[in-house]
């Protein structure tokens, strides 16, 4: 344990703290504590940068599982902690913003704040880990915060379905990341990056490299929202705003990309890594942008413009990776890409932090995030048109903020691969600058359509009567911070580009400081007269005609991506798995108790049968039996056949008599095996047993014949008979075997010297086992009391409690019941015996004692026969907007 | 006399078992009575069986059988008790409620007990 190790775990131990504090400080608002950590833990990494920025790294380990190679281990280079740095920053602006934000009741506010602790807490752990495992499970823990913070609003629809879609799609991918990490120990034998480092050569030209590349990739895809697995991304927007801006656009969607880099310096330099990443990340960018424009939704523009940025900086790590192919002079012109991901990265949050905290203002005082409900806004809300324009200009790209220069170095980069000349890039390196051009005009596209529809033009008149006005000022300072910082990051792009984002991209590619060179760390604002800045005055003219003409080209964009197909596949796909799921777990649970009896029997038999058959220490004794006395053979072969003789028993009194009959028997046998207290028991004991038996037979119907169906009986017949010698075979088996010494000597012994008494059986239950024999007496205690209770104690049906709970049960199994059926086509377990089909008298009955309940207001859905829901109203719930 | 025991064990077993898998509930007690039987006879052939006289030190005997199974069946044939009654008055708790002691039954007969009452209600 170190320090690194406490500012890595701290969030967590606040998490688990905070429902105490909370109490303690009922009106501290709980964010303030979330806040403070968060600064604490930004000021405690800052303090690590001066080390870092020299190139030189910290580890500390701690031994977690040293047998199977696990450790503990934490690792803070320049990549770690400018996302460590991003992580905290953001987390402190998030955490104010949030308090303003969110207003609601106190409880489930800790709940708020303590999965943004754990959340924050994985992110770092994430960001530090330097062996796989840990990395891998705080990758997970990342998902099932996320997953759960978008379904923080857990009772609407809308919010569930992200927040599963969401989980699904990066667990999916988490699983491939994980049996990717597994492949890479099988290829190198370690789970530390930095020894996988050193292995990078070796690993290329073995087999498992690309199925390797590929798992790794599905996870960083998935988890990074690139196409086709952006799709989540969009729903994700369910959860609240201080949410989408902290994990859906500036940490946890970067984790995907924290990973590609991480490991880029193990797998860069092959052709599978270059185009998957690259070609991936400018999918996802063109399709990203062109789909944020049409989006309706302030925060679904958002999203799409996030997968499109995320798709950006994925292509510039690809890009990147060319400059292992290469030496020297070429070898840095190719890096540049590798800083230029790691600025945008950086802008990113900072424009879309801002970005997205604007949307939940406006949401906040409108009351709505539709732009086509918005207008006109700039007036009554300066400060956030102000704190707008700067995000959006960064995100478009334009001098002189932050994104402008990243984006001008993304375009310089995309240039670079015309003249690589590897990976065939000869014949398709043109793609890259031609798709990097028209993403870019989309994007000033919907950057600008952001603006324009919410804060200027006329004002609607459903605003009108509202009195809107800027938000309070703890919910303005983080945006507007934000803002500043986009500004500063454009006109001073030195004050980081030496401290974090040249250690980053080192440490990133780590064969430029291995090869005793070192990156340009300067980033400037003014690049003189590029083909990058031709590129951009060409976005702003086609651009800015595009916006203008906005309106006309709508219904343009609305036909390209008519519905999201992939959206649709996963709905399919997913109803397609809970229908066979269903069926598959009905078929064998049907709610039956008698199939999962015999199912518990069949396992027991399967593995003592195993067992018997496989040990070879159980031996059958031979000889050396009791002697049987002639009387006893009537005794045995008579309880053997009273108990034969009880199934076929046609009458309940005959029944009860056979039984009667082998407990007496039973008694006769406790008799000859020595066991005189046995049988004076059991005597009384099935004296009183065959009264009850009786008494309960007085008031119980006719014994119904059995099921005679062969169908039915064969299998149970097979069962008993299974069971039956396998328990003789095991009594066998278990004859006198003596694997220990005895207790029971102990007590013959002592019996009269320590308790005084005589019978053997009495002291042990009264003396020796005394405690047990107490609670044998509690047993039948409890036992009395349940049968006191059954026969006295009855709610009449007239009882409003018992009235209340049977309605509330019977409306939840209606309602599963619909759910189900809706669903699945099915409409839970099938009873054997219908009564319907046996009793039509019966039938009628019923459907009269039902139909009164048909009208009404709630019970209008829950009745069977009115309401069948359309089988694809799930299919759709994708596309309703609640 | 432990083989035929054991065998007697298994028939025990078998036809307990058997009638828990039928569809009275009536049987399915009766069946769980038998089950217990057929463990206690299990346990008196563990020990092996008449291996010298009853425990009862009072006795002029040199070896007594195992008192510790005695001890333990007199312990379940006890509980076996409180669990029959038990059974017997759930049953027929059952029966009154349901007006059948057929186990397939029973299920449907709940829901539509449950759908009655509901009609009552609206």
């Amino acid at each position: 344990m170190s320090l690194l190790h406490l500012l890595a775990l701290s969030p967590f131990l606040l998490a688990a703290g905070l429902p105490l504090l909370g109490r303690a400080a009922p009106r501290l608002h709980r964010g303030w504590f979330a806040a403070a950590l968060s600064a604490i833990l930004f000021a405690a990494l800052l303090g690590y940068s001066s080390n870092v920025r020299s190139g030189s790294s910290v580890t500390e380990s701690f031994a977690w599982i040293p047998s199977l190679g696990i450790s503990f281990t934490l690792y803070l280079d320049g990549l770690s902690l400018l996302f460590a740095l991003l992580i905290t920053g953001m987390g402190v602006l998030v955490a104010i913003y949030s308090i303003a934000y969110m207003n609601d009741a106190s409880e489930s506010l800790t709940r708020f704040y303590v999965l943004l602790l754990i959340f924050m807490g994985a992110m770092l752990g994430l960001v530090m880990s330097d062996n796989l495992l840990t990395l891998y499970g705080f990758w997970e823990l990342t998902s099932i915060t996320s997953f759960l913070l978008i379904g923080y609003n857990h009772h609407k629809h809308r919010s569930r379905y992200g927040a599963l879609k969401s989980l699904l799609i990066t667990m999916t991918g988490g699983l491939g990341l994980l049996t990717g990490f597994v492949l890479l120990y099988v290829m190198s034998g370690t789970y530390q990056i930095r020894e996988l480092m050193d292995a990078g050569g070796t690993l290329v030209s073995h087999p498992l490299f690309v199925p390797a590349v590929l798992l790794i990739l599905l996870g960083a895809f998935t988890k990074s929202a690139q196409y086709p697995f952006h799709i989540w991304l969009p729903d994700a927007m369910e959860a609240p705003t201080p949410v989408s801006a902290y994990l859906h656009s500036a940490t946890m969607v970067k984790a995907g990309l924290y990973l590609v880099a991480r490991l880029s310096p193990v797998f860069a330099g092959t052709a599978e890594w270059f185009w998957f990443v690259s070609l991936g990340g400018l999918i996802t960018l063109i399709y990203g942008s062109v789909a944020a424009v049409k989006q309706t939704d302030l925060k679904g523009i958002l999203a799409y413009s996030t997968i499109s940025q995320l798709g950006l900086i994925m292509c510039l790590l690809g890009l990147s990776s060319l400059s292992v192919a290469f030496a020297g002079e070429e070898s840095l012109l190719y890096a540049a890409a590798g800083t230029a991901a790691l600025f945008h990265l950086l802008n990113h949050a900072v424009f879309k932090g801002s970005l997205f905290m604007i949307a939940g203002i406006v949401d906040h005082e409108t009351g709505t995030r539709d732009v086509r409900k918005l207008g006109g806004l700039a007036q009554v809300m300066p400060i956030a048109f102000t704190i707008s324009l700067f995000g959006a200009l960064s995100m478009a790209g334009l001098p002189p903020f932050g994104g402008f220069i990243s984006k001008e170095m993304f375009l310089e980069a995309v240039l670079e691969p015309l003249h690589a000349g590897v990976f065939r890039l000869e014949t398709w390196a043109a793609l890259f600058p031609i798709v990097a051009w028209i993403a870019s005009v989309f994007t000033f596209v919907y950057s600008a359509l952001l603006v324009v529809r919410t804060f200027l033009g006329p004002r609607k008149p459903a605003l009108e009567r509202k009195k809107v006005h800027d938000a309070p000022p703890l919910m303005t300072l983080p945006p507007a911070l934000l803002a500043v910082l986009a500004l500063i990051l454009g006109l001073f792009p030195g004050l980081v580009s030496y401290s974090l984002i040249r250690p980053a991209a080192e440490a990133m590619m780590s064969h430029i400081p291995a090869s005793g060179e070192r990156l340009p760390g300067s980033i400037k604002l003014w690049h003189g007269w590029t083909p990058a800045l031709g590129m951009t005055i060409g976005v702003v003219a086609a651009g800015i005609p595009l916006v203008l003409t906005a309106r006309r080209w709508m219904k343009l964009y609305a036909w390209i991506p008519r519905r999201m197909s992939i959206n649709r596949f996963y709905d399919a796909s997913l109803l397609f798995f809970e229908r066979i799921t269903v069926r598959i777990t009905s078929l064998y649970m049907n709610g039956s108790s008698r199939s999962y009896i015999k199912y518990i029997l069949g396992f027991m038999m399967l593995v003592a049968g195993f067992i018997l058959f496989n040990a070879t220490d159980v031996t059958f004794r031979v000889g050396a039996y009791a002697v049987i006395a002639p009387y006893e053979w009537f005794i045995m072969l008579g309880l053997a056949a009273a108990s034969l003789a009880v199934p076929f028993a046609k009458s309940r009194p005959v029944a009860i008599i056979l039984t009667g009959t082998v407990g007496y028997l039973m008694t006769l046998m406790f008799v000859f095996l020595r066991a005189p207290d046995l049988a004076l028991t059991q005597m009384v004991v099935e004296s009183i047993s065959v009264t009850l038996y009786l008494l309960c037979f007085y008031h119980l119907p006719k014994l119904r014949t059995e099921s005679q169906a062969v169908r039915f009986r064969l299998p149970n017949f097979l069962v008993a008979v299974a069971v039956g010698v396998l328990m003789t075979l095991i009594a066998l088996a278990v004859l006198g075997t003596n694997p220990f010494d005895p207790v029971s000597d102990y007590y013959v012994r002592e019996s009269y010297e320590s308790a005084g008494g005589k019978n053997i059986v009495n002291v042990i239950l009264v003396d020796f086992r005394g405690f047990d024999t107490m609670l044998e007496i509690m047993v039948l205690g409890v036992a009395s009391l349940g049968i006191y209770n059954m026969i006295k104690l009855r709610r009449k049906a007239t009882d409003i409690g018992s009235r209340h709970v049977s309605h509330e049960g019977e409306d939840a199994d209606e309602e599963a019941a619909q759910t189900r059926k809706s669903l699945y086509g099915y409409d839970g377990p099938r009873w054997r015996s219908d009564d319907a089909a046996e009793d039509p008298e019966r039938a009628e009955k019923l459907k009269i004692q039902e139909s009164p309940e048909l009208p009404g207001a709630e019970s209008g859905d829950s009745s069977p026969d009115k309401s069948e829901t359309p089988p694809n109203s799930h299919a759709e719930g994708g596309d309703r907007d609640a | 006399m432990e083989v035929i025991v054991a065998i007697i064990v298994g028939v025990l077993f078998a036809v307990g078992i058997y009638l828990i898998l039928t569809q009275d509930l009536l049987r399915i007690v009766l069946g769980t009575s038998l089950l217990t039987h057929a463990v206690h006879l299990l346990l008196m052939a563990m020990a092996m069986l008449k291996t010298g006289a009853a425990p009862l030190l009072g006795r002029e005997a040199d070896e007594f059988v195992d008192p510790l199974p005695q001890a333990l069946i007199l312990t379940s044939i006890v509980i076996n008790f409180g669990v029959t009654a038990f059974f017997l008055v759930l049953s027929y708790r059952a029966y009154q409620k349901l007006e059948t002691t057929d186990m397939d039954r029973m299920r449907s007969e709940s829901s539509r007990h449950r759908s009655r009452k509901g009609g009552r209600r609206s």
